[in-house]
């Protein structure tokens, strides 16, 4: 069984690689289309992280809302934007240095902080099935999720108000 | 006839066992693990040429044609033909397209097509991957069609193309909400999001269809899978008398082939869907089960070529208002009545949750009723 868990492995690896270098690409390239389908890949292949970690449910709802539903969001802004097919959209300005020394401080505070934390190892991998999530839902975390409902809905009606210019 | 049903799980356990006397274990996995991908390869392009052939045959018939019967007999062997030609053609790429966009479109947009046959039921034991999440995988993975259509539409750099792609994604979004509030119904009665489940809850000749929440359910669901195909009369996206064919007006050759197996292969996966969820699955006398479930699953597809032969294209605007003032409304009162189902006794359910149905089915098409075609009168044709 050691060649299937190589196999398993050299999968596993290749979905990082895939990942991050489709998010690179989302923030490297000059073509704001481009840009915008890195982003995509770069989603599903987060989403594909979550399938090998066995959290189907999370994968799913990662690929219809963020890949179905916040990319599209994302192209019609896209479409909407002047320019659309100039090679010459500037991705980077004069705070590239500041933001880069920020980012990288937050990724170092972030790694030390994660590093701290003592994880507990299980033998194997246990799938949470989508009606366990329900029941957790509905039961402990009822209200976090009737706030986030209220306002989702209030976002809902917001945007329908402001998208009725007419009267 | 146990022998028949299950015919195919006993072939792949028979190559599997085969493999097994002189292959080392790990090999063997992985032989078993590409059985039902191989399968899945082969059987969508396949089902795919043959789809073409009876849409075209069944179109030729309904206008009163004969529809290609050159070649092959009765033009079996057509499929083939349109496949040589259009791996021969030569492939035309617009001087100002967008290279990256326009290769990469009808290749991502294939993937997502065969995905999905992962999780369908195809008969008693036959389906490649049992997900506790089977339904939801199915959605999500469709859903991701509208991004590689927009990339095609995008990266040809063509005024139709574009509008095609627009359409496409304001249809898509739209009928994706009743697309899965009508399969609601389903999970609350069941409780699972797996298909295998799914089936199994419906014995026999128990389908959900013969409730009323599973009838009014089947229609929306039947009619949004549909709209998500982009088949007649909701093919705005390529409406080949407006914008010339929309997103693939600017693909030749293998590529657009490529696009219209996608199509294809969405149509056959949809409509196996649609018969999962509420005409049974495989569930069936007599028959084995795989043959059941291709029965259905012709059927609907036949209903959707019907519609195709005999329906006009719906105007964008009564497109959008049939989704979202008719069919979202709808579902939800579906879904109230599935709940009352759920809680009340045998002869009463069926009348409560029928007249909940009713009254909203009515309610809806009173409040619609200016927004409905008009009847016309044609006094000289």
């Amino acid at each position: 069984m050691d060649v299937l868990t190589l196999i398993a492995k050299f999968g596993i690896y290749f979905i990082f690689a895939f990942t991050l270098s489709a998010a690179l690409l989302s923030v490297t390239v000059q073509n704001i289309f481009h840009a915008a389908l890195g982003l995509a890949f770069a989603l599903m292949g987060v989403a594909g992280v979550f399938f090998v970690l066995h959290a189907d449910f999370l994968g799913a709802i990662q690929i219809l809302l963020y890949v179905g539903a916040i990319m599209i969001l994302l192209i019609f802004a896209v479409m909407l934007t002047s320019h659309i097919g100039d090679a010459s959209v500037h991705t980077s300005n004069r705070q590239v240095y500041p933001a880069m020394i920020l980012s990288l401080l937050l990724v170092y505070l972030l790694v030390r902080q994660i590093g701290k934390v003592t994880w507990q190892l299980k033998e194997t991998l246990t799938s949470i099935d989508a009606v366990e999530i329900g029941k957790q839902l509905m039961g402990p975390y009822v209200l976090p999720f009737e706030i986030i409902s209220v306002v989702l809905v209030v976002a809902l009606i917001g945007t329908i108000v402001i998208a009725r210019s007419d009267s | 006839m146990e022998k028949l049903d299950q015919v195919f799980v006993h072939l792949k356990a028979a190559i599997v066992h085969l493999a097994g006397s002189f292959l080392p274990d790990w090999l063997v996995v992985i032989i078993s693990i590409l059985i039902p991908i191989v399968g899945i390869a082969m059987f969508g392009p396949v089902t795919m040429m043959y789809l073409t052939l009876i849409e075209r045959k069944l179109l030729a018939r309904i206008q009163n044609r004969l529809g290609p019967n050159r070649v092959g007999k009765f033009g079996l062997l057509q499929p083939l033909a349109d496949g040589v030609k259009m791996l021969t053609k030569e492939d035309v790429v617009p001087t100002n397209a967008d290279k990256i966009a326009h290769f990469l479109a009808p290749i991502l947009i294939v993937i997502p097509a065969l995905l999905v046959f992962a999780v369908i039921p195809f008969g008693r034991n036959m389906i490649a991957i049992d997900l506790n999440i089977g339904v939801l995988f199915f959605l999500a993975i469709s859903a991701t069609t509208t991004i590689f259509i927009f990339t095609a539409a995008w990266g040809s750099r063509n005024k139709f193309s574009l509008l095609g792609g627009m359409r496409s994604v304001a249809q898509m979004i739209s009928y994706e909400i009743p697309f899965v509030l009508s399969a609601v119904p389903v999970f609350l009665i069941t409780g699972t999001f797996s298909t295998a489940h799914i089936v199994e809850a419906q014995p026999g000749l128990h389908w959900f269809v013969w409730t009323p929440w599973g009838f009014v359910g089947f229609l929306i669901f039947f009619l949004c899978g549909v709209a998500e195909c982009n088949r007649t009369p909701f093919d705005l996206p390529e409406a080949e008398s407006e914008i010339i064919a929309g997103f693939h007006t600017e693909y030749s050759g293998m590529k657009f082939a490529l696009f219209y197996m996608a199509e294809f292969m969405n149509v056959f996966t949809v409509s196996g869907l649609v018969v999962t969820l509420y005409l049974g699955g495989w569930q069936g006398p007599f028959l084995p089960s795989w043959i059941w479930f291709l029965i259905k699953t012709y059927v609907l597809i036949l209903i959707m070529m019907w519609f195709r032969g005999t329906f006009p294209r719906v105007r964008i605007d009564q497109l959008m208002n049939f989704a979202w003032k008719f069919l979202l409304p709808l579902s939800l009162v579906n879904i109230l009545a599935t709940g009352v189902w759920y809680y009340l006794r045998a002869p009463l359910n069926f009348l409560i949750s029928g007249l909940i149905v009713v009254i909203g089915f009515s309610f809806l098409m009173f409040v619609n009723r200016h927004s409905l075609p008009k009847k016309r009168i044609y006094r000289y044709a």
